[in-house]
């Protein structure tokens, strides 16, 4: 399959970059690792009339200590975060989610700044964000802006960046010494999750978020509420699936996925160290 | 647009259009028939190359995000007619069938072993989670692994 004629710029800078999205607009599209992007323009679902690659910008690649949140380059490859130290010391949900995307093929190439900007429900990667409160720091003509949580996801794979904005770091509050898990179900190694779910625990109880249960990727608010004021794992996950509205395919029908939010949640809880 | 890859030691250069997906310019522009293209997806891995020594999807990058970059396909393995330790592994360990996967199979257990020299058999089954034998010879593949990783030891 052969994607649809598109003009190459090859990006040298963020700079660069920016000035080619502020040419060309809503006809331009980021190419970091293209391993979600260059599949939907082989499938045609995408058709950007110009690719700007960004995809060596290698000072947008790297793991940063900035004491209370890690820094780490849009760029930074999946492969790069999964056997980063800092992440595994001070993200440790992060480096996990991380290391269930694909394969190992696609995480040499995938970024972390792309899956992000890709804001697919269905991703592992925008799990451990909300969980973990992440932000990015998005660049675009008028100079640099924050974006925390859920904010960052718009629409069904749709982010609310601005055509002529790209994401350039992304910013990791710490979670050291914290319970954590990530619960993937699929029942091929290397599928999406037909639902997932990350939990994180905090000084005031845990954030929990949700895959592949609603068009963009989702917090579990009731699960949270519920831990917070002091129920068991087991009471929590019962209100996983409540207000969402997940999909119906050949994987799973509607009622399956809200019973494995229910099961994988107490599941994620329990990991966590939540009883 | 005119780039320049090195594919094994040999640089090849062509003037290609931009949507040139790397696994034909490996096959049409170099020649190198020994990459597959399998499901074309990025699922089966059958077009699994070394880009800088790391293992890809060579259907799911553009020629053009790799001018200027260093391949190994698997015509790049073997050192004259002495087959690489993992060639030699599959063929005594019968890892293959009808052989469509093979090469990309040997491509991923190559950079498996140049990541972890000493996998157990679950580190080799995740590992290969990206490359599907459609025999379903997996058995052997592992096994194929785990002896090249002693061979090589």
């Amino acid at each position: 399959m052969i994607p649809v004629a598109f003009d190459y710029v090859k990006a040298t800078s963020a700079e660069e970059a920016l000035a080619a999205l502020g040419e060309h607009g809503d006809e331009a599209k980021l190419l970091a690792g293209g391993q979600s992007l260059l599949p939907m323009m082989k499938f045609r679902l995408a058709y950007p009339e110009v690719i700007v690659d960004i995809g060596r910008l290698q000072d947008l690649s790297y793991v940063t200590d900035k004491g209370d949140h890690l820094a780490i380059g849009a760029l930074t490859r999946h492969r790069d975060i999964e056997t980063s130290v800092l992440v595994q010391e001070h993200a440790p949900l992060l480096a996990r989610v991380t290391s269930q995307v694909g394969d190992p093929q696609v995480r040499n190439r995938g970024t972390i700044g792309g899956s992000l900007a890709h804001a697919d429900g269905a991703g592992d990667h925008p799990s451990a964000f909300l969980a973990l409160d992440a932000s990015v720091v998005v660049s675009g003509p008028g100079g640099e802006r924050e974006v925390s949580g859920a904010d960052l996801f718009a629409g069904f794979l749709e982010s609310s960046l601005e055509p002529t904005e790209m994401i350039v770091e992304v910013k990791v509050p710490k979670a050291t010494g914290f319970g954590w898990n990530y619960q993937k179900f699929n029942r091929r190694a290397q599928d999406w999750a037909i639902v997932g779910v990350s939990a994180q625990r905090t000084e005031s109880g845990a954030r929990v978020s949700l895959v592949n249960m609603h068009p963009t990727p989702t917090r579990a608010a009731g699960v949270e509420a519920a831990v917070a004021s002091g129920a068991s794992a087991a009471e929590a996950a019962e209100v996983a699936a409540e207000g969402l509205s997940p999909s119906s395919d050949n994987n799973a029908g509607v009622e399956y996925r809200q019973h494995l939010a229910r099961v994988l949640t107490r599941r994620a809880l329990n990991g966590a160290g939540i009883a | 647009m005119q780039i320049s890859v090195e594919i094994n030691g040999v640089t090849h250069s062509a003037d290609v259009e931009p949507r040139t997906l790397l696994v034909h310019y490996i096959r049409e522009v170099a020649g190198l028939t020994g990459t597959n293209v399998g499901c074309d997806t990025s699922s089966c891995g059958a077009c699994t190359v070394h880009l800088n020594g790391e293992a890809v999807k060579s259907c799911t990058v553009l020629a053009v995000q790799v001018d200027g970059e260093s391949l190994t396909t698997i015509e790049g393995l073997a050192d004259g007619d002495s087959l690489h330790p993992m060639q030699e592994a599959f063929m005594n360990c019968h890892a293959l069938q009808c052989g469509f996967c093979t090469p990309g199979m040997v491509m991923a257990s190559v950079s498996l072993l140049d990541q972890n020299p000493n996998p157990d058999e679950g580190e080799v089954r995740e590992a290969l989670e990206g490359n599907l034998c459609r025999c379903t010879g997996y058995h052997n593949i592992v096994k194929a692994v785990l002896t090249a990783s002693g061979v090589e030891k």
